[in-house]
């Protein structure tokens, strides 16, 4: 990979990752009290959001009328078209998560540099659910 | 209404909404943080060193903060070992159920106005905050 990938892999990480921070996001009681509409509601968290697609929903359409990005020769967009049980059971599974310990992966991975250490246990056993998902992905449809 | 904090909620969120936009313009990449880290638990070739670092960069914002406030930032969680081990085994499980989390469908697939991420992000929404009700007020496990 050239140092223009490198660096820019590392720069948009990065800016990514102070969204995040200064968003609020990588508190799990904050999300948590977003998500509790009956208690302690926060709605802080539907501005991040908005905030994101403010940008997003504009800027990924015209991006997407290129021929190729500045730095590759392809878009990797998710080419899936169809609303199946895996999308909804999936979804449904994570939610539960992400309301059970207020973390959902990206806050978590910039948690671990907090010296948390909830955010360590969450991304271990996030790990471990990601790799059990791909034994049971292989043992429904073996590699060939 | 507890601790609501629009403007920095929204500055956060302009610039993941930047972030994401400018890795889809130089990469071509969706900015999906559990399918960046799932493609890395079983990499190909020349597919893991723009996740890895990407990650890493990830993990320089606090430290950005520490240099700006002379502190990490603090996270506090009231949730017990035991709930956290769950949690993120059904995040971990269902992300790549659902191909998605907060970042890939919630920001880009509704930016790219996919109807797959719009069922996923109303579907985890739901079920999150329907896991919070149950927790907080039914069964009482955090105050």
């Amino acid at each position: 990979m050239s140092a223009k990938q490198s660096l820019s892999s590392l720069i948009l990480g990065a800016l990514f990752g102070s969204g995040l921070l200064i968003s609020g996001m990588i508190h799990p009681q904050k999300v948590q009290n977003f998500l509790d509409v009956a208690g302690s509601w926060d709605p802080s968290l539907s501005l991040v959001m908005g905030g994101a697609l403010l940008i997003s929903a504009i800027a990924f359409p015209l991006i997407l009328k290129r021929r190729e990005p500045l730095f590759a020769h392809k878009f990797h967009v998710p080419s899936a078209k169809n609303i199946d049980a895996k999308l909804v059971v999936g979804s449904a599974l994570f939610g539960i998560g992400w309301g059970l310990g207020g973390f959902c992966p990206g806050p978590a991975i910039v948690g671990l540099v907090s010296g948390s250490s909830a955010s360590l246990l969450f991304v271990v056993s996030m790990l471990l659910g990601m790799a059990l998902h791909r034994t049971y992905h292989d043992l429904r449809s073996p590699p060939t | 209404m507890h601790h609501f904090t629009p403007i920095s909620a929204l500055i956060g969120g302009l610039l993941i909404g930047v972030a994401a936009s400018l890795m889809l313009l130089l990469k071509g990449r969706i900015a999906g943080i559990s399918g960046i880290i799932g493609g890395l638990l079983h990499p190909s070739a020349g597919d893991a060193s723009w996740r890895a670092l990407f990650l890493i960069g990830m993990m320089t914002a606090p430290l950005g903060y520490l240099l700006w406030t002379g502190r990490l930032p603090e996270i506090t969680s009231d949730v017990s070992n035991r709930t956290l081990i769950v949690s993120g085994l059904l995040v971990g499980f269902g992300t790549r159920l659902g191909s998605g989390c907060t970042s890939g469908h919630g920001v880009c697939g509704m930016a790219r106005r996919s109807p797959r991420s719009l069922v996923a992000t109303l579907t985890f929404i739901l079920s999150g905050a329907l896991a919070v009700f149950v927790s907080r007020h039914l069964i009482g496990v955090t105050p």
